[in-house]
């Protein structure tokens, strides 16, 4: 059997084998002890262009990618959408076909559209990596998401979690699902039926209507942002019912029958979808999550480069 | 306007229900005979039409001529020019144009540009409300004088049940339609495609079938209130073919039409983010498909109309959400018509040219859509066992937004009459 490779771009956790899931979290292992260094920094893609394209704010996962490609040597450039071209009108294709004739070699885009990415992917030379896109796939977040599982739990097939609130509008749950099935996790969603699509029960999740149900089911609960908004646009009455019903709290949690690890994306809105007690609890995995965001996303840069298994010895990918 | 003999070919006419070999005879611009052996006239041209279907030309009653205002997507002659060329001799404009076809004025441009293309037939469609603001009705009796056949204010629905029903009341006293867009804008807000388990997955805002079938339930409720005609546009659902199943059990005046669009395609045209699979109503599910097309088989959707929906390259080129709702349909109508009713065996030949050309010109009360002597000789011929490949360059309207490019089709234009002169030639590809 041939060893797997990524292909051209990482547009999502969906379009991925089982066994590329895999050589990402692999890959990622190894690149973890390169942050922890006094001098954090491999030439694995040392000449890489990278453009950061970011079209909606971003702190956390800009940053993560942004050391990721120094880490890897490779060399950076930001852009926000607000200060660009396209703030003038410049179409997506434009502005990127625009960069690519300047001689980069990957884009990282975040974008309000859901299929920017792949729009962008098809177009264009370049690798492309989804950092985000509307409410469809967030992949990096997804990967570190295993990652971190599979650091607290050994493995990750068998394991039993619950993804928790606003599923509807979050790419980040896709991902989830999509990365936890194929590697052989048991899924749930929980949240108001206002906010969980009803046919991602086609697609292999259980719903659970009620977070106490669902601590008592799960290994882990991976609590996703209520955005304010929501309240705003009617599907839900109030910020503080939803704290009363939905919100992960220590209570709840006592009466969990195990210890469960809990996760969140980020940013997190302390009081509605989680309490402080919670999140910085000794359960609370939140910050491993952000340290192994760095690995997963060194690992994928690197496997997109064409990158093979001895980037320790020097030079990565195709340009040594 | 010489005369012209169009021989042995296979003559339909769904408006006498006859079926066989046969010549047309055409005289200055009308039926003169149908018959066996008829002899050419001296300085007749004659048409060999042997092999071919000889029908009346298509009529549709739903197209978007972007003319006034979006020139640069389509105008009135080259939507005219693509109707020519899909088998259509008569297409109903939808006003919403800009400024929106909501007057006397605005009607009498489209009617003039119309006659200036001097293509298939165009006839106006007024708006429902001013502006199709969905307050203040527009003035029917003058835009009906002036030439429109129907009044909609689709690309949105008729806004509010009272406007509605008024709408309904009113269009009575000039005999004519009201044609809705059927959608609950409050449960379609910011959708992109089907609400179901392909938006779920891509992470689109969805469309409930609901957001249909709430306001087709509504236009039905104001039908029997008002005895009025409500002409439902391209219906999307199950739901909605049920319910005007029930509409026309209770003999109400309920029309309805469907897209090939919506009888050929699934939301899961939407994979890939391709926004040639963009529409409203969007594509359904493959129940929906099968309802649409049991509806076409007994009648319950009365016709096929295209909601040709011509936008520029510029503006599908996108993200999309971001992208326009819409497909060019002219000249792809009546080759998915074959290939995907007419082969598999759903409709006969001579029913998918009623559902194409003689109920839709009975709905709209247009001539046409027969082939009884002394009617306009707005004829199509079309082979329709040749195979061929829709292609980007080969289509004649100025957009090419299509799902089908790419795809092979049954059936293909030879030719086109409008009122006896040929529209379309492809044999020649003359535009006269």
């Amino acid at each position: 059997m041939t060893e797997p490779t990524l292909g051209k771009d990482l547009l999502g956790l969906e379009g991925l084998t089982k066994a590329q899931v895999e050589l990402i979290l692999d890959t990622a292992e190894p690149f973890k002890e390169v942050s922890e260094r006094a001098i954090k920094k491999v030439p694995a893609l040392r000449g890489k262009t990278i453009v950061n394209l970011f079209f909606e704010a971003s702190t956390r996962t800009r940053i993560s990618f942004e050391f990721a490609e120094k880490r890897l040597s490779a060399d950076t450039v930001n852009v926000a959408a607000s200060g660009s071209s396209v703030s003038k009108g410049e179409t997506l294709v434009d502005t990127a076909r625009n960069l690519e004739a300047m001689r980069i070699d990957m884009v990282v885009i975040r974008h309000g559209s859901s299929g920017a990415a792949k729009f962008l992917a098809d177009r264009i030379r370049s690798n492309v990596i989804n950092a985000g896109d509307g409410t469809h796939e967030h992949p990096t977040q997804g990967l570190l998401d295993l990652l971190t599982l599979r650091d607290r739990f050994g493995k990750i097939e068998g394991l039993k979690v619950a993804i928790c609130g606003d599923v509807l509008h979050s790419r980040v749950a896709r991902s989830n699902i999509w990365g936890l099935l194929k590697l052989g996790a048991e899924v749930a969603v929980c949240g108001p039926a206002t906010l969980i699509p009803p046919q991602v029960v086609e697609l292999g999740v259980q719903i659970i209507p009620r977070i106490e149900d669902a601590i008592a089911w799960a290994d882990a609960l991976n609590i996703l942002r209520l955005q304010l908004e929501r309240m705003q646009a009617g599907f839900i009455p109030s910020l503080r019912e939803y704290n009363r019903v939905f919100g992960v709290t220590r209570e709840r949690l006592a009466r969990a029958p195990k210890e469960l690890a809990i996760l969140h994306p980020g940013p997190m809105n302390r009081g509605v979808e989680i309490d402080s007690d919670v999140a910085d609890g000794p359960h609370s995995v939140i910050l491993p999550q952000v340290t192994n965001g760095v690995a997963v996303r060194m690992a994928v840069l690197y496997l997109l480069a064409g990158g093979g298994p001895d980037w320790r010895s020097g030079g990565g990918g195709d340009d040594r | 306007m010489s005369d012209l003999l169009i021989r042995g070919g296979r003559v339909i006419d769904p408006s006498r229900a006859t079926d066989g070999v046969a010549d047309v005879y055409v005289k200055d611009g009308k039926i003169e005979a149908v018959g066996r052996n008829i002899p050419a006239q001296p300085g007749a041209s004659i048409i060999d039409a042997a092999g071919k279907v000889v029908a009346p030309g298509l009529v549709d009653l739903h197209v978007h001529l972007r003319e006034p205002g979006f020139e640069h997507a389509e105008t009135i002659a080259t939507g005219a020019m693509s109707a020519a060329a899909g088998g259509f001799t008569a297409i109903c404009a939808m006003p919403n144009t800009d400024p929106v076809t909501d007057s006397q004025a605005t009607v009498g441009f489209v009617v003039r540009q119309a006659i200036r293309a001097a293509k298939a037939r165009v006839y106006p469609i007024g708006a429902v409300s001013i502006g199709q603001n969905g307050e203040q009705l527009t003035e029917f009796g003058e835009m009906v004088q002036a030439g429109a056949v129907a009044v909609s204010d689709d690309g949105r629905p008729v806004a509010t049940s009272h406007l509605m029903r008024t709408a309904l009341e009113y269009a009575k006293t000039f005999g004519i339609p009201v044609a809705d867009h059927c959608e609950d804008m409050s449960l379609a807000k910011g959708g992109a495609m089907h609400e179901g388990i392909i938006s779920a997955r891509l992470g689109l805002k969805g469309i409930p079938s609901a957001a249909e079938e709430i306001m087709v339930a509504r236009d039905i409720i104001l039908a029997e209130l008002t005895g009025g005609h409500v002409h439902l546009c391209h219906m999307s659902t199950k739901g909605s073919v049920a319910l005007i199943r029930w509409a026309k059990e209770r003999g109400l005046r309920v029309t309805a039409e469907a897209t090939p669009h919506h009888f050929t395609l699934t939301h899961e045209r939407c994979e890939g983010y391709d926004t040639n699979a963009k529409m409203n109503p969007p594509l359904r599910e493959a129940a929906d498909r099968e309802a649409i097309r049991q509806g076409l088989k007994d009648g319950t959707i009365d016709c096929i109309a295209s909601d040709h929906a011509p936008h520029h390259y510029d503006t599908k080129e996108r993200e999309f959400d971001d992208a326009p709702n819409g497909i060019v349909g002219l000249e792809t109508a009546l080759g998915l018509g074959l290939r995907e009713l007419v082969e598999p065996g759903l409709l006969s030949l001579p029913d998918l040219l009623a559902r194409m050309s003689t109920v839709p010109a009975r709905i709209f009360k247009l001539p046409g859509g027969t082939l009884m002597v002394g009617a306009p000789a707005d004829v199509v011929v079309f082979d329709p066992a040749e195979r061929w490949t829709v292609r980007r360059e080969d289509l004649h309207s100025r957009s090419t937004n299509s799902p089908f490019l790419g795809e092979t089709l049954s059936g293909r234009v030879q030719l086109t009459l409008v009122g006896g002169r040929v529209a379309y030639d492809r044999s020649n590809r003359q535009i006269l």
